[in-house]
């Protein structure tokens, strides 16, 4: 098979579900090229390397015409945002990133994440008291969608009254990252364009409210803190609230679905989470390793040729890292298609690594945990009705859009 | 006996003894059993403490974030060993593989690894070195002792050296609100480790934090008060400052001292070993049964010329105590050599400081990435037309990338472009390390005799 086969067969849906063989066949040339200006990269060591390496960008600026071109057409941000962090390169995105961490993590605010805990537990279980009566369920539209997306509310300060509003502006943009091959594109252009733009307008209003009544919500601090990079313009307040908005969202949704799949494949894991919750940390280590939420970074291009592992990749291509590839190298893991929660020295790839590596990273951590651990331990029985369930269509933001589970009832 | 005879019984009921019972030699003991040794394992220290970790000393344990007593460091393992702490190995007589201890007794060994580290070098006038409020930090004691006096809200402190512990010293006083005077003989803090380059940013990031930074100076005298407290410090400028704190930071001495007329090849400087961490002899000779590991260690390393480095690294104490550990137990073929590439790291004043290679081989350094003006950066230095060593501040993540860099033996100046390289990253700079007082280390030998079986060594160590 050639590699540029491959490619198409990892993109399309019919191989959604499983991935991880295609994923081997491509670690047989851990560089390939694909086409005139896409290089693929899929073993662990090279793609460490290239996520450390200085003359990889994350700015589409920087990538040849004809790289630019060769890329599968991307739905732009269509609102007059600037590009948040995630799309930027140092030191623009150093600046912004650091104003961001400011308000969320160690040094100067260590304790955000860790302080939610209770709420989230709260969240947690009223998410599953919301079940109801019933003895099945699907997964995604019950738990792991509403979660993460209340979550993230609390986290900026979106009043509770809102947050009903800002759930289905969530829903539309998250599903525009979705590609459905059924739905008339233009259609859903106009709908996510216009999600966007309440979004916007809601975000901005708020942010003028915080500046003048601040809470302690990321929101008022991003607009209040006078930090040593100085403070935030208001559009780029708004455009990072987006990125956290959907970058903290449509991840966390899949992290917790995959994560729910894999136990109730692996029920003896399953049985020991229930009995050990302190067995949640090393286990959400593994599924980002064996199940990883962003599959694929697809943005990075070479600001000069980068001659690795006997490939050059000339300046100005595009180049993919397939994460969850790296995940799976056996040069890497021993047995690593196995899925194994007491696995040693796990420096996986699941929240990338270098300068991008995952923002969210703690928060995504903590959510997955309780998650787990708390589904674990609520529901009596609980059993998969549809393996394998049916998957979105993204393969990079990989994971099922339903997961319809059955159980016999609830404990305590 | 077949050599791999002697292994298999080494392994199983051997006798090994460790002297030095702190980082290296934790690790080594803790490598040792992973590795399948279940002879008899003695670990000897003179500390009366259990192994513990010494990068908090100068930074949390001073800040009150963490207590001296507090920095045990973390077992990898239940160990199985025979602990001799609090009690100082004396002497060593390689002929009849015995170590000598304090207390008068002696250990047998069948393999040995010395670990004893480095201590503080002291303040050179002994009578000023003993007033009250004169300082150095190695240890446990005096971590918390110079703890319990920054506690009391001192008018002043001197720190003496602005080396990276001093300059560690200096931001912890700062961070406290005490005002500080740092003063360094050379132009700027760092200079031998990063050179003046770097050592600027440094120095402008001390004054940025309210340092009293005074360079190209030197202390000339400290001066007590009737009851022995000391009052005030005298500089090479004529000037004098008064402080009730002052912490010696010139540096550290091996200890080695315990090794005199051994025959191990061991001065101030440290103990000889080849790539495998087997230690040489007077002679050059390198021993069987002798292996060394950590800041006591000096070790050739085939990226750098096969230069002999010694070097003060937390990560280098632990790779080449695992090293040693796997060599001391295997045969000859199943040996690895210690190839770690240097790498050490420092927080000061806010900013983290991260270096591998060897920053000081460095003739020329280029600001590859980030600014010297907004202490931000990537520098990298070259040598013979090659890169050498990369230092950064609070740019951490690009370091993996110039380490390759350093291993491939990559061409410098770099010839590509890189993301954040700015204006002043176009062209190399002297690095501007001071002249190296010394072209060689280590002891050095006299000849005597005149024919080629008659020809005998005498050692006699240099000063450090
Ligand atoms: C304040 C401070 C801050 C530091 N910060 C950093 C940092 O940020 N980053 C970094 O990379 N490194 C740092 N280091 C260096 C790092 O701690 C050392 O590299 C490491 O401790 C070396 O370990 P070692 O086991 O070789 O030697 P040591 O830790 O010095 O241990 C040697 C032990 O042997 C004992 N001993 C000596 N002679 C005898 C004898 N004759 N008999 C019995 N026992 C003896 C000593 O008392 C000591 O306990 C710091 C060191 C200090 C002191």
């Amino acid at each position: 098979m050639t590699q540029g086969m491959l490619l198409r067969q990892i993109t399309d849906h019919a191989n959604r579900a499983d991935p991880y063989p295609l994923y081997a066949e491509l670690r047989k040339t851990p560089v390939s090229q694909q086409g005139d200006a896409l290089f693929v990269v899929s073993t662990y060591w090279e793609i460490k390397s290239l996520l450390h390496d200085p003359r990889i960008s994350s700015d589409a600026r920087n990538l040849s015409p004809q790289a630019a071109g060769a890329l599968p057409q991307q739905e732009e941000e269509t609102t007059a945002l600037p590009p948040a962090f995630l799309k930027l390169d140092p030191p623009e995105h150093d600046r912004l990133r650091r104003m961001t961490m400011h308000p969320f993590g160690p040094p100067h605010t260590p304790r955000r994440v860790h302080n939610m805990h209770g709420e989230l537990a709260r969240i947690v279980s009223d998410l599953i008291d919301g079940f109801g009566d019933r003895d099945q369920v699907d997964l995604v539209d019950n738990f792991s969608y509403p979660f993460p997306v209340t979550v993230i509310c609390r986290l900026l300060g979106i009043p509770r009254e809102d947050e009903a509003r800002f759930h289905s502006w969530a829903d539309t943009i998250a599903a525009s990252l979705d590609p459905d091959p059924d739905q008339d594109p233009g259609e859903r252009l106009r709908v996510t364009q216009q999600a966007r733009t309440e979004l916007g307008m809601y975000l901005s209003g708020l942010i003028d409210e915080r500046r003048g009544a601040p809470g302690d919500d990321m929101l008022s601090a991003l607009v209040t803190d006078h930090g040593p990079d100085g403070q935030m313009t208001p559009i780029e307040v708004l455009s990072t609230a987006a990125l956290l908005l959907i970058a903290g969202h449509e991840t966390t949704v899949n992290l917790i679905t995959n994560g729910m799949l894999t136990l109730l494949r692996n029920p003896d894991v399953l049985k020991r989470l229930r009995d050990e919750p302190r067995l949640a940390v090393p286990l959400v280590e593994e599924l980002l390793r064996f199940e990883p939420p962003v599959q694929l970074l697809p943005q990075r291009t070479t600001l000069a040729d980068i001659d690795i592992a006997g490939t050059t990749i000339p300046k100005g291509a595009s180049v993919w890292l397939v994460l969850a590839s790296g995940n799976r190298d056996p040069q890497r893991f021993l047995d690593p298609d196995r899925f194994d929660p007491d696995r040693k020295d796990n420096q996986h790839l699941g929240f990338g690594s270098g300068i991008h590596n995952c923002f969210g990273a703690p928060l995504a951590r903590l959510e997955a945990q309780l998650a787990l651990t708390e589904l674990a331990r609520r529901l009596d029985n609980p059993r998969l009705l549809e393996d394998p369930p049916p998957y979105r269509q993204n393969a990079v933001l990989r994971g099922p859009r339903h997961l319809n589970i059955a159980f016999d009832g609830f404990r305590a | 006996m077949a050599s791999d005879g002697f292994l298999e019984w080494m392994r199983r009921e051997g006798r090994i003894v460790i002297v030095g019972a702190s980082l290296a030699g934790l690790r080594a003991a803790e490598t040792l059993r992973e590795e399948g040794f279940t002879g008899s394992l003695t670990l000897i220290g003179d500390e009366p403490y259990e192994p513990y970790d010494r990068p908090p000393l100068s930074k949390q344990v001073l800040l009150g974030k963490a207590t001296a007593d507090r920095t045990a460091l973390p077992r990898r393992m239940a160990l199985d060993a025979n602990w001799r702490l609090g009690v100082a190995a004396t002497g060593l007589d390689m002929a009849a593989k015995r170590v000598r201890l304090a207390d008068g007794d002696e250990v047998e060994y069948d393999r040995l690894l010395i670990a004893t580290g480095v201590h503080a070098r002291p303040w050179p006038h002994e009578a000023e070195a003993d007033l009250d409020g004169v300082f150095v930090l190695r240890t446990r004691d005096d971590s918390a002792g110079l703890h319990r006096r920054l506690m009391a809200a001192p008018r002043r402190v001197l720190v003496i050296g602005a080396g990276f512990t001093g300059s560690e010293i200096a931001s912890a006083c700062r961070e406290r609100g005490l005002p500080v005077t740092v003063a360094e003989r050379a132009a700027a803090p760092l200079v031998g480790a990063l050179g003046g380059v770097v050592g600027q940013a440094a120095a402008e990031l001390q004054r940025e934090h309210g340092v009293d930074l005074r360079c190209g100076i030197m202390v000339t005298g400290l001066e007590g008060d009737s009851a022995g407290r000391l009052r005030s410090a005298h500089l090479s400028d004529g000037t004098t400052i008064d402080a009730d704190v002052a912490v010696v930071s010139l540096g550290a001495t091996r200890n080695t001292a315990w090794l005199a007329e051994s025959g191990l090849g061991a001065g101030p400087r440290g103990i000889a070993c080849d790539a495998g961490c087997r230690a040489f002899d007077v002679r050059g000779i390198v021993t069987d049964d002798i292996f060394v590991a950590g800041d006591v260690a000096r070790s050739p390393h085939a990226l750098f010329g096969y230069q002999f480095l010694s070097l003060e690294h937390w990560g280098n104490a632990v790779a080449q105590a695992e090293i040693a550990a796997h060599n001391m137990i295997s045969a000859s073929s199943d040996r690895r050599p210690h190839l770690w590439v240097p790498a050490f790291w420092s927080s000061q004043f806010g900013v983290s400081i991260k270096s591998v290679g060897v920053p000081s081989l460095g003739e020329e350094v280029l600001i590859a990435q980030g600014s010297l003006a907004e202490r931000r950066f990537t520098g990298v230095y070259g040598y013979q037309g090659r890169v050498i060593a990369a230092v950064t501040f609070d740019q951490t993540k690009w370091l993996e990338f110039y380490q390759r860099q350093i291993e491939t033996a990559a061409p410098f100046p770099p010839a590509f472009p890189t993301v954040d390289r700015r204006p002043e990253g176009l062209r190399p700079v002297p690095a501007d390390f001071p002249d190296p007082s010394l072209p060689t280390h280590g002891p050095s030998v006299t000849l005597s005799g005149y024919s080629p079986t008659d020809r005998r060594i005498t050692f006699t160590p240099a000063r450090a």
